[in-house]
């Protein structure tokens, strides 16, 4: 399939727009996906041609989520643009107290397709209330699935997935500050099954575990450790929490021994502390030094660039994780 | 308070909400100071400046995104105001809150939720603790018409009314045509409801609709509904009614007139076509200022130098919050548990 390079938002529009194509019953709940960014205009040819199978919905997220499943268990499936995560927050008891159990529960008989889209993270003066990064919650939630994206093709396929064939509820969680990262896409429509991890950079040295915005620190974090360090890391990207490719991450720890993971959510109790948990279990084996993880540092999102800065797991925190692991 | 100086008051108090916010706008052109959208209070000034006239120092007002006018209007310095929203060390939350959550714990403004709906119940919670602690303090809620999209408002309001709760629901529709604004009907894109008013009276709650542009009016009511208050008859509701400022259409504020020039009271013409049907018909700060000219409550002279003091109060707040440095990052470490 030819491909060629465009940005992250215009990866969400084609997406978009490839599925309501293809599923002439699709609905949108919400539209916008790409927040207060420079792209926020992306979406306007879509929004003009689909019109009439995007709802508006007031500012009632338990009710509208809510309602997304009801349609969905019969049938009429749809993506729920909620922009800001923290506004899921509302809708928790209809996400992971209903979605999330409707199929073991009916004992697989009945299934709950919606796909949940949200802006996580810290987009820069969000402060406490727009910074939120919920994945690891959904993540601990049996029954949800858990996407998060870092490439611009891996938006396309994944979206495509969720929304067309998965036969499960997805929380989708973009990173705002990925919108204006390019990358190439294949043109035409396609899709990446659930629990598919890519390794992005190959190295002998570390592995670093990242998914959606820390795969592109992670890969920055590489560069550095490579020109100033002489270290190789092995990058690999997720793309998916649940299903979480256990396989592809093995491997690399097999290789490298050592391993840094990280997550722009709480480093205790986050998704950084969970891959921790489960390389040291099930990888035990493998490794050669303490898994170190990088996370956000304890304490409420803050608004002063100084204080945010701070508590964002940048690409100098990785650098000296994968040092430390390494041990140069 | 002889009428005159009640009016210079008024007229003081929503100046400063504006020259404040105007400041913020001209401040917003270098991104590294306000670095991403906030919301302004322009056009709803006589709201807050009129509602929190009837309060005391240790009333409780809670207040939304849309929170800087509140904050002054309850008695917050500009400069700590202004200094939070650019995040610096000496803004009332030490630079962590920004334009989303300013707050002012030491005048009854203790926590600022940027979530719709997220102060209501809160706020109700504080009011619960006055009624029972038999203290005569009141809570005010001031909150937008979205808040009515949603659940939260609902369980709230039926709690607060079982319970009888010392709480005044401000509910500023801001989005209302000046025709529209003495009314009955208030129509919002995203609510079923053909009249917001009757939703808080299915719940038995007194509810008043205040022009939420005239002052003086508001000060005056919510002065009869404080009083109520404090006698025990609680919960109230008020739906204050506002025009948009076509500076506001945006989720990032622009100033399409300029700053507004106090002048223009009197002389309607001058303002730019964009803005100059609102600043004729909607602007609390013109209507109050041609008012009390009318009423011989202020003098044109009177007038323009509260303004000018006014404008000068706020110059030396942003000079003094551009001066405050930002905060040490490691001090983000601090209080994260109680
Ligand atoms: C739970 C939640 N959902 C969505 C938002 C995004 N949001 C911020 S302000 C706003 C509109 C609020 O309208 P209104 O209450 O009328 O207040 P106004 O901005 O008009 O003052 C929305 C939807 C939010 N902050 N919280
Ligand atoms: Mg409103």
């Amino acid at each position: 399939m030819p491909e060629r390079v465009i940005s992250f938002a215009q990866a969400i529009a084609e997406a978009v727009e490839g599925i309501m194509e293809e599923d002439p019953r699709l609905q949108l709940i919400g539209a916008r996906f790409t927040g207060h960014t420079k792209s926020a205009r992306v979406m306007d040819p879509i929004m003009e041609r689909y019109a009439d199978r995007i709802s508006w919905p007031p500012i009632s997220e338990i009710a509208y989520c809510g309602i997304a499943i009801g349609a969905a268990i019969t049938g009429v499936r749809s993506v729920v643009e909620m922009s800001t995560a923290t506004f899921s927050y509302e809708a928790i008891p209809q996400i992971v107290n209903e979605a999330a159990i409707v199929h073991a529960n009916s004992d697989g008989r009945v299934c709950a397709p919606v796909v949940f889209h949200v802006l996580y993270g810290i987009r820069g003066a969000g402060a406490a209330q727009h910074s939120g990064s919920p994945q690891g919650w959904y993540w601990s939630a049996p029954g949800l699935q858990v996407a998060m994206p870092a490439t611009p093709a891996d938006m396309k396929g994944l979206l495509r997935y969720a929304a067309l064939r998965s036969s499960g509820p997805t929380v989708l969680l973009d990173h705002q500050r990925l919108m204006e990262g390019f990358g190439p896409v294949p043109e035409g429509p396609f899709e990446i099954p659930f629990g598919q991890a890519s390794v992005e950079r190959e190295g002998d040295d570390a592995t670093i575990v990242a998914a959606s915005i820390q795969v592109q620190r992670a890969l920055e974090a590489a560069d550095v450790l490579y020109r100033d360090h002489g270290i190789a890391v092995e990058v690999v990207n997720l793309r998916t929490l649940q299903p979480l490719d256990h396989a592809t991450i093995a491997r690399s720890v097999k290789k490298t021994g050592r391993v840094v993971v990280t997550d722009e959510s709480p480093e205790d109790a986050g998704v950084a502390s969970v891959l921790a948990g489960i390389v040291a279990s099930e990888m035990f084996d493998s490794l050669r030094a303490p898994v170190k993880r990088v996370g956000v540092l304890p304490v409420p999102v803050p608004y002063a660039k100084t204080m945010e800065d701070f508590v964002t797991p940048r690409v100098e925190r990785i650098v000296a994780a994968a040092r430390e692991v390494v041990g140069r | 308070m002889t009428s005159n100086e009640r009016a210079a008051t008024l007229l003081r108090g929503m100046l400063r909400i504006r020259r404040l916010e105007e400041k913020l706008i001209h401040l917003a052109e270098d991104k590294t100071l306000i670095r991403a959208h906030y919301h302004l209070y322009v056009g709803q000034e006589a709201a807050g400046t009129g509602a929190c006239s009837a309060l005391r120092r240790d009333d409780l007002v809670f207040t939304t995104h849309r929170n800087h006018g509140h904050v002054i209007a309850k008695g917050g310095d500009p400069f700590r105001v202004i200094a939070e929203i650019i995040g610096r060390r000496d803004g009332y939350l030490g630079g962590r809150g920004g334009t989303f959550h300013v707050a002012a714990p030491e005048i009854g403004i203790p926590h600022t939720s940027a979530i719709v709906g997220g102060s209501l119940p809160i706020a109700a919670g504080t009011a619960w603790a006055a009624k029972l602690g038999r203290s005569d303090r009141v809570t005010v809620v001031f909150f937008g018409d979205g808040v009515m999209e949603e659940g939260v408002f609902y369980e709230t309001l039926n709690i607060a009314q079982l319970w009888r709760l010392p709480i005044l629901f401000y509910m500023e529709n801001n989005s209302v045509t000046p025709e529209e604004r003495p009314g009955r009907g208030s129509p919002t894109s995203s609510h079923a409801a053909k009249a917001l008013s009757d939703i808080p009276r299915a719940f038995g709650i007194d509810t008043t609709i205040l022009d939420g542009t005239r002052v003086d009016r508001v000060a005056r009511a919510v002065g009869g509904l404080v009083a109520r208050l404090r006698a025990g008859e609680g919960p109230l509701f008020v739906e204050s009614r506002t025009t948009r400022w076509p500076g506001n259409y945006g989720s990032f504020p622009r100033l399409p007139g300029g700053d507004t020039e106090i002048g223009w009271a009197w002389d309607q013409a001058a303002p730019v076509e964009e803005v100059r049907e609102w600043h004729a018909k909607s602007d609390p700060i013109l209507l109050w200022a041609r008012e009390c000219e009318r009423a011989g409550t202020l003098s044109r002279d009177a007038i323009v130098t509260i303004d000018r003091e006014v404008r000068e109060e706020i110059e030396k707040a942003a000079a003094a919050a551009l001066a405050s440095p930002p905060p040490d990052p490691r001090a983000v470490l601090e209080n994260a548990y109680a």
